[in-house]
């Protein structure tokens, strides 16, 4: 792979500018960039900004429904490691608020009609959270398995939640979201016996797409597998 | 659709180049999207007819190359390309490969009037 572009071309090939022979003012410009180049770096000063206050970034990422404001909300009562949220929807302030209600220290990006949070949402938010008494900051992204995926918004890891209810099929069905994910977390998991989810076929998928990710299977209802999860937090901290 | 998200940072990449290239008019914009890059080419497309009628490319021909993933098997060391999404490698069925090409969208090049 060329060092210098990351493009698939082995051979030496040059970045520079070329001038067609046959139309003088024509210039062929090889530029192989990364379109979201900008964003890109914008989530390298958002994870320096955690770095410099020794704050490990979670970036939760699911359908909406699955339960991600559920869990950072019972998350508090099985996770030592302080933590803050930012929140990111469509409208209304209504997750930040169950989330201050529980005494967490949250806030919310509206988006308008922005289906993913990016890199320079997320850097907004950081001047309204004090990071200083903080360990972990959680973003929760827009609830949607598609657009949040080609984003790097400045977080450590990413998580992806898919509840029972959902289905087993959701992770063929949205490669590109769960290949991101470093960690999966089925939720909802006392439906189980409900649903015809199987845990096996989920992770027969994974192993198809992303061999190395980590499964946790949690419900919110079951202290034990929230102890697990907390405990995943906290062997995973970085910055 | 974070398609017109993308349309938008690309828009603003090609100013600016046609901007540092001292160029009037850019006449084809090429990009390679990686079937595992979350962007839809054909939406993609049209975001782009709708945005460059504001900009630069206002007369630009949009080229997709669109990139199937190429995997490098750390188990059999073949390297392929395949066409699901998946990240086995079709030789040996081993899930330990590293993906090389087919999850980046990039800009690669521009066809420009200076």
């Amino acid at each position: 792979m060329c060092k210098d572009c990351g493009c698939s071309i082995t051979h030496d090939h040059d970045h520079t500018l070329h001038s067609n022979p046959q139309l003088n003012d024509k210039k062929t410009l090889a530029v192989i960039h990364k379109i979201l180049d900008k964003n890109d770096v914008e989530a390298q000063h958002n994870r320096d900004h955690f770095a410099a206050h020794q704050v490990s970034a979670f970036n939760l990422m699911s359908s909406p429904g699955s339960g991600k404001t559920s869990l950072l909300e019972c998350l508090h009562e099985y996770l030592d490691a302080r933590y803050a949220v930012i929140e990111g929807d469509l409208e209304t302030s209504r997750d930040a608020d169950r989330l201050i209600a529980k005494g967490i220290n949250a806030y919310q990006i509206q988006t308008g009609s922005a289906c993913h949070l990016d890199a320079f949402m997320v850097h907004g938010a950081l001047h309204h959270i004090n990071l200083d008494n903080v360990d972990i900051c959680f973003v929760e992204n827009v609830g949607n398995l598609v657009c949040p995926a080609s984003y790097d918004v400045g977080t450590h890891k990413n998580i992806v939640l898919l509840s029972v209810p959902e289905g087993d099929d959701k992770i063929e069905k949205y490669p590109v979201m769960f290949r991101r994910a470093d960690l999966v977390v089925i939720t909802k998991s006392d439906l189980l016996p409900y649903f015809d989810f199987s845990i096996d076929e989920a992770k027969a998928q994974l192993s198809k797409l992303n061999p190395d990710v980590e499964l946790l299977v949690v419900s919110v209802k079951n202290p034990d597998s929230m102890k697990v999860l907390a405990t995943w937090f906290d062997e995973h901290k970085e910055y | 659709m974070h398609e017109y998200s993308i349309v938008m940072s690309l828009m603003e990449q090609c100013e600016a180049l046609a901007q540092q290239h001292k160029a009037t008019r850019i006449e084809q914009v090429e990009l390679k999207i990686g079937v595992l890059s979350g962007v839809e080419p054909a939406l993609l497309s049209k975001a782009f007819e709708t945005f460059k009628l504001d900009s630069v490319c206002h007369e630009a021909r949009l080229v997709i190359n669109v990139q199937p993933l190429v995997l490098q098997c750390n188990h059999c060391e073949q390297q392929s390309q395949v066409d699901e999404r998946t990240i086995v490698c079709p030789i040996c069925q081993s899930n330990k490969t590293t993906v090389i090409d087919g999850e980046d969208m990039m800009l690669m090049q521009l066809v420009m009037d200076t």
